[in-house]
């Protein structure tokens, strides 16, 4: 499995083919978040809302032989995109490596400028909420 | 002025940039207008020749300031065609013209089991200030339900009418669907049972030609900044012997006739509802704004929007799984519309990446939305400088988004 690190050079390659049209840059991180899995409908509930952002993100985390697996949905689908690049980066992976992973893919894109300014703090929240679960489960595991 | 769409566009600096590297496409209007470059010098020109503190100044500079800030009220009473000046009143905004009126006159002729009537399709600044009102007053808010194209039901406003009605506060025209209300068949109604009329004309103003005495409304609450003029300032009309009956809203400078310890005296309207030191350069701004509209007359103004929300009509209406929110017959240039399958502010993203700038979300209508059974709309609004081209290029931005999921 390629580091946290090599995923986020692809990524900001793909971005870069892209180019400075945005219009093609909104639809491509549409289209990364259909590629989201199914999220379980009975998990879209009020208590897994990640809290900060406007539109609905419903984020949850389990552990598996160590590592943390992400699954996520949203009522948006440029948010489902945002959310499918931060699972295609962190998912299956230690909580140690989450913990510490430094995402400076989103500001090598200036998804800041992509997204604006609100959905921006949605995106920190989310990455927020990611190593929350991370750190938890850390904890259970050395427990 | 002719109506020369060139020279128009010519006179707002802010019209001529990129965004995304396309041309910027403001269709942001009901939310707020851009502003001419007359606005633009009058706001400097006041800080450079003119700022002095108005009234009561025995300097030249006082009595520059002074005469030009009454100007603009003499222009607001033409625009509106008042009885008299002294009826036009400034405030903040729409919102605080309607606070004005909730806190002085709700708060001395709404007592008890008194019954205010507002409609489904209000902005919540037509509705919260009515809410907090009742509760502290015992009164009761009554609600007039829409059809489904986004009209009042008239007859279940005349049943919602009984002697207990002491307001009706209603929108002239909806932010969110762009509807025109039948206000004038409202206000007399309301008017036969003994209750007063407020319009909110935060939207109408800047497309319909208002006449208070001949609408006959009792009050009149509208926005500078949704009329080509400065941001923070706006105007609340009220018949003479109405406000003269009313107390003062805030107090301090200004609103005062003499204070002792013992005893205030309150000034004439319209300054014994502006109490501290207004907004002067922003009121001076104004007055071009108002001249700018004139010089085309509102006429000219709404055939020109007309035409532009009846061609984005046309172009959007055969996209797959375009939904219009609000088909009023009788509408201001108001596109509201949600893609079937996206979230409106996806959509209203993607149409930025193309320059193109609308609002999305709820519009401050949660009740209206929850009406239809929406979380918000996509809110296209065409003013003025708008043109046909700029219609096109969001029809086939629409067109492009509508695809992914309605193939």
């Amino acid at each position: 499995m390629s580091s946290i690190n090599t995923l986020q050079d692809e990524i900001v390659s793909e971005f870069e083919i892209l180019g400075d049209d945005r219009e093609s840059t909104i639809f491509y991180i549409m289209e990364l978040g259909e590629k989201l899995p199914q999220f379980p409908a009975d998990e879209q509930k009020d208590e897994n809302l990640i809290k900060g952002c406007q539109s609905k993100v419903w984020l949850i985390a389990d552990e598996e032989n160590g590592k943390v697996r992400y699954f996520a949905d949203s009522n948006t689908d440029i948010t489902k995109g945002l959310i499918s690049l931060l699972i295609r980066v962190l998912d299956n992976r230690s909580p140690e490596e989450i913990i510490q992973a430094d995402l400076n893919f989103i500001d090598r894109i200036g998804m800041g400028s992509i997204i604006g300014s609100q959905r921006s703090n949605g995106l920190a929240s989310m990455i927020q909420q990611m190593k929350r679960y991370a750190l938890a489960y850390q904890t259970k595991l050395n427990a | 002025m002719s109506f020369d769409l060139e020279k128009i566009r010519g006179l707002f600096p802010v019209l001529h940039q990129e965004v995304h590297g396309r041309p910027l496409v403001y269709f942001d209007n009901a939310a707020t207008t851009q502003k001419p470059q007359a606005v633009l010098d009058a706001l400097r020109n006041y800080y450079e020749h003119d700022n002095s503190n108005i009234h009561r100044g025995a300097h030249t500079l006082a009595d520059r300031a002074t005469r030009h800030y009454e100007a603009t009220r003499e222009k607001v009473k033409d625009f509106i065609n008042s009885r008299e000046s002294a009826e036009v009143i400034f405030t903040k905004g729409t919102t605080e013209s309607i606070n004005l009126v909730a806190q002085t006159f709700g708060r001395k002729f709404i007592g008890k089991d008194d019954e205010i009537i507002i409609s489904t399709m209000e902005h919540h600044s037509n509705i919260v200030p009515w809410q907090m009102l009742c509760e502290e007053k015992g009164a009761k808010l009554r609600v007039i339900p829409i059809q489904e194209n986004g009209e009042i039901i008239f007859e279940e406003f005349e049943k919602l009418l009984n002697p207990k009605t002491k307001l009706v506060s209603i929108v002239h025209a909806s932010n969110a669907l762009g509807t025109i209300n039948p206000v004038k068949k409202i206000i007399q109604a309301a008017h036969e049972i003994g209750a007063k009329v407020l319009l909110d004309g935060a939207q109408s103003t800047s497309h319909l030609e208002i006449d208070v005495q001949e609408l006959d409304c009792d009050f009149l609450a509208f926005s500078a900044h949704k009329l080509y003029g400065p941001t923070g300032l706006g105007v609340l009309y009220g018949k003479r012997e109405i406000l003269e009956e009313m107390p003062p809203f805030l107090g301090g400078g200004e609103m005062i006739k003499e204070v002792s310890f013992e005893k205030t005296t309150y000034n004439e309207i319209p300054f014994k509802f502006e109490a501290g030191t207004p907004n002067i350069a922003d009121v001076i701004a104004f007055g071009q704004a108002l001249d700018f509209i004139q010089s085309l007359g509102k006429k000219q103004i709404k055939a020109h929007e007309d035409e532009l929300l009846s061609y984005a009509n046309q172009l959007t209406k055969d996209i797959k799984g375009f939904i219009p929110v609000g088909t009023a017959a009788d509408k201001v240039s108001v596109l509201s519309f949600n893609i079937q399958g996206m979230h409106p502010f996806d959509v209203g993203q993607m149409l930025d990446a193309r320059g193109i700038a609308v609002r999305t979300g709820h519009h401050c209508t949660q009740p209206l939305m929850h009406r239809f059974g929406i979380e918000g709309t996509v809110r296209a609004s065409f003013a003025v400088y708008n043109t046909k081209s700029e219609i096109e290029n969001m029809a086939e931005g629409i067109a492009k988004i509508a695809r992914i999921k309605n193939k």
